[in-house]
């Protein structure tokens, strides 16, 4: 019995200190805040170009994470991308005139979507779960902007 | 001639199959019975303690030094680039993702899977599984379920003890012996680990490769020849077997959770 009894500590410490090993990964390493899915609204907007967002990538105002894409299609009758996103609603609505920008961290870092919250008026609405954000700027691709001072150069040599 | 070799390359392939056979039988009937928790909770504290318990100081070691040495590689590289800050995302991703699951599993058949082996193996050598048979006791729930049963539960718990041993080990060089500063250290790890896509998965890889290596150890163990070379071959063939199969697997998985 007794042998049996330290047996039995043996193995429930073990299970405790693999638990607690797995709760170190989750709270200390990935920094979960809280677990599930928090409550989201979705806006669509349209782009001339995407550049390289993904889905997944976040969506910030002022540097703040609000929510992330959820999804990246074609309009099949335009040949526009269309950027789903998910905003939380902690996080408020936005005014219609709020504009999205595609924007990059650093000079070459990831792509995120920024939207600059629009001025609010008695004649403006807020942006509603599904409703379409009108004011988009595209990404800046780096190689059409190279392209561009490439071309600039070459013109001025010509005179 | 020809028809020899034809002949010699099927009686291969159909001897292979009929261990694949085998092997699926052997874990259908361990697992596949009523269960009966009075009569098996003992056997698999005694098994935990055996596979899990036992392992725990080479896991910790390793983990320790593992992370050590990544942390430390790393950060001879990413200084060149001014980019030491990141070696934590590096130590966090590349322990939670391949090195935890992977090593550990490599350690686990070497050290518990072996062991499996031979233990089986002997029982049959010593004719201990067919006394048992002979008393009605049913040797694949007595001797094998709660075996297999220890191995699946106690290698996740290995696994993630490495990666956070790793860890801590990642920051004893990043940060205290290298000077990362510590909040650096951690908020890019933590701005880059995500719970479903990195926790989430290495917790998936490792019972894949639990799964694997008992099920290889158990196997070898009971289908070995009952002689003292028959079990040295048994236990051989698990550990190269088993680690074969992790690193393979290991390949698959990763293809298939981050390959696009």
């Amino acid at each position: 019995m007794h042998q049996n009894k330290k047996l039995e500590l043996w193995v429930g410490t073990f299970i405790m200190a693999g638990i607690a090993a797995l709760l170190v990964l989750v709270f200390k390493v990935a920094d979960v805040q809280n677990i599930g899915t928090n409550d989201t609204y979705t806006l669509k907007a349209h782009f001339d170009n995407i550049g390289g967002l993904k889905v997944r990538s976040p969506i910030k105002v002022g540097g703040v994470s609000v929510g992330r894409i959820i999804d990246i299609s074609l309009d099949t009758e335009s040949f526009t991308p269309v950027v789903t996103m998910a905003i939380e609603k902690k996080y408020g609505f936005f005014p219609e005139t709020s504009s999205a920008a595609i924007l990059t961290a650093g000079l070459l870092g990831e792509q995120y979507l920024g939207i600059s919250p629009g001025f609010i008026d008695d004649d403006i609405e807020m942006l509603h779960d599904g409703d379409l954000m009108e004011d988009t700027k595209s990404a800046l691709v780096l190689e059409d902007m190279i392209g561009q001072v490439l071309y600039s150069i070459g013109g001025d040599s010509d005179k | 001639m020809l028809i020899d070799f034809i002949a010699s390359v099927g009686r291969q392939g159909i001897e292979k199959f009929q261990t694949i056979g085998r092997a699926t039988l052997l874990l259908y009937g361990a697992l596949v019975s009523k269960p009966q928790p009075k009569k098996m909770f003992p056997l698999l504290m005694k098994q935990l303690y055996s596979v899990g318990v036992l392992s725990i100081a080479i896991i910790m070691v390793s983990g320790l030094f593992i992370g050590m040495v990544l942390s430390l590689q790393g950060y001879i590289v990413l200084v060149d680039f001014g980019a030491e800050t990141s070696l934590g995302q590096m130590v966090a991703l590349s322990l939670l993702r391949e090195l935890g699951p992977v090593v550990t599993a490599l350690l686990f058949a070497g050290r518990a899977g072996s062991a499996l082996t031979a233990e089986i193996g002997l029982m049959k050598a010593t004719e201990q599984l067919s006394s048992m048979e002979m008393m009605a006791v049913d040797p694949l729930r007595r001797v094998i379920a709660p075996r297999f049963w220890a191995g699946v539960i106690s290698m996740p718990l290995l696994a993630m003890m490495f990666s956070a041993v790793g860890i801590w080990g990642g920051q004893l060089v990043g940060v205290d012996w290298k000077g990362i500063d510590y909040g650096s250290f951690w908020s890019v790890m933590q701005a880059s680990v995500e719970l479903g896509e990195d926790i989430g998965n290495s917790f998936i890889k490792s019972v894949v490769f639990a799964i694997t290596i008992t099920w290889i150890a158990v196997f070898n163990g009971y289908d070995a020849v009952p002689t003292s070379e028959g079990i040295s071959r048994a236990t051989t063939r698990t550990v190269v077997n088993a680690s074969l199969a992790v690193l393979g697997l290991d390949f698959v998985l990763t293809a298939l959770m981050f390959g696009n």
